[in-house]
């Protein structure tokens, strides 16, 4: 998994590569809680190029926007594709949260 | 029905890609296409994972991934002889609750159930035996 991070006007972008499993997502989580603990508070995540998410994944963005939530903050998705797509689907997490088709939508709708 | 793999090792999620790529690997050669297999690895992922975090509670203890193959079914057999645990009986998540209140886990077993075209799930003496088939030619 590579994680990227880049701060625009209206939100912080994350762009996740690769696999978000039981191994890699615990970076994830851990990159995310760190800008937050700086004072971010909106996020918007690029997973246009994240190939396979496990409820483990699932499971570290819930704790996010739990957090993020307590804190009045924001956490959104944009370039959801194939699996990824399909888990947010099935799991509940289409409706959870706001998505949008690319992160250009995503950082305009905020 | 043809055994295609065995994999035994320490139950650790360490050890979590060389079950994955060797199932994924059996998988790709019965002729499984790309999604398939990926729903297959994520079903994979889910049990192991369950058995890395809680069936040793006390001493550390061993995993081992079987691969059978019978007329388009590709069987997965995940064995642990950690506590007695039917994972297929969690109760399935609220999946319509709002980010307050949904509750963090109890995905993994909903997750295998979506993937798979049959989870159960029996114990043999000190063993868990969790049983995953996906079938070749039908949708999932």
């Amino acid at each position: 998994m590579e994680i990227q991070t880049r701060k625009e006007k209206v939100a912080v972008v994350v762009s996740v590569k690769g696999r978000m499993d039981a191994v890699t997502a615990p970076e994830f989580e851990k990159n995310v809680i760190d800008l937050i603990s700086k004072g971010e508070k909106t996020f918007v995540v690029n997973l246009g190029e994240l190939d396979y998410i496990s409820s483990a994944g699932l499971r570290s963005i819930l704790a996010l926007a739990k957090k993020l939530k307590e804190r009045e903050g924001k956490i959104i998705f944009a370039g959801l594709r194939g699996p990824v797509e399909e888990v947010f689907k099935i799991s509940g997490f289409s409706s959870m949260f706001k998505i949008f088709d690319s992160e250009e939508t995503a950082l305009r709708e905020i | 029905m043809r055994l295609l793999l065995n994999i035994k090792l320490p139950a650790k999620l360490e050890n979590l890609g060389r079950w994955m790529n060797g199932v994924s690997e059996c998988a790709r050669v019965q002729g499984f296409d790309e999604k398939k297999i990926g729903k297959i690895e994520l079903a994979l992922e889910e049990a192991l994972v369950n058995i890395c975090k809680y069936s040793y509670p006390d001493e550390p203890g061993d995993a081992e991934v079987s691969c059978k193959q019978d007329n388009g079914r590709f069987i997965i057999e995940i064995v642990d002889s950690g506590i007695p645990f039917d994972m297929t009986s969690l109760p399935a998540p609220d999946v319509t609750s709002s980010i307050e209140e949904r509750k963090i886990g109890g995905l993994g077993i909903f997750l295998i159930k979506k993937m798979v075209n049959d989870v159960s799930y029996r114990r043999e003496g000190n063993f868990n035996i969790l049983k995953l088939t996906m079938k070749r030619d039908e949708e999932k």
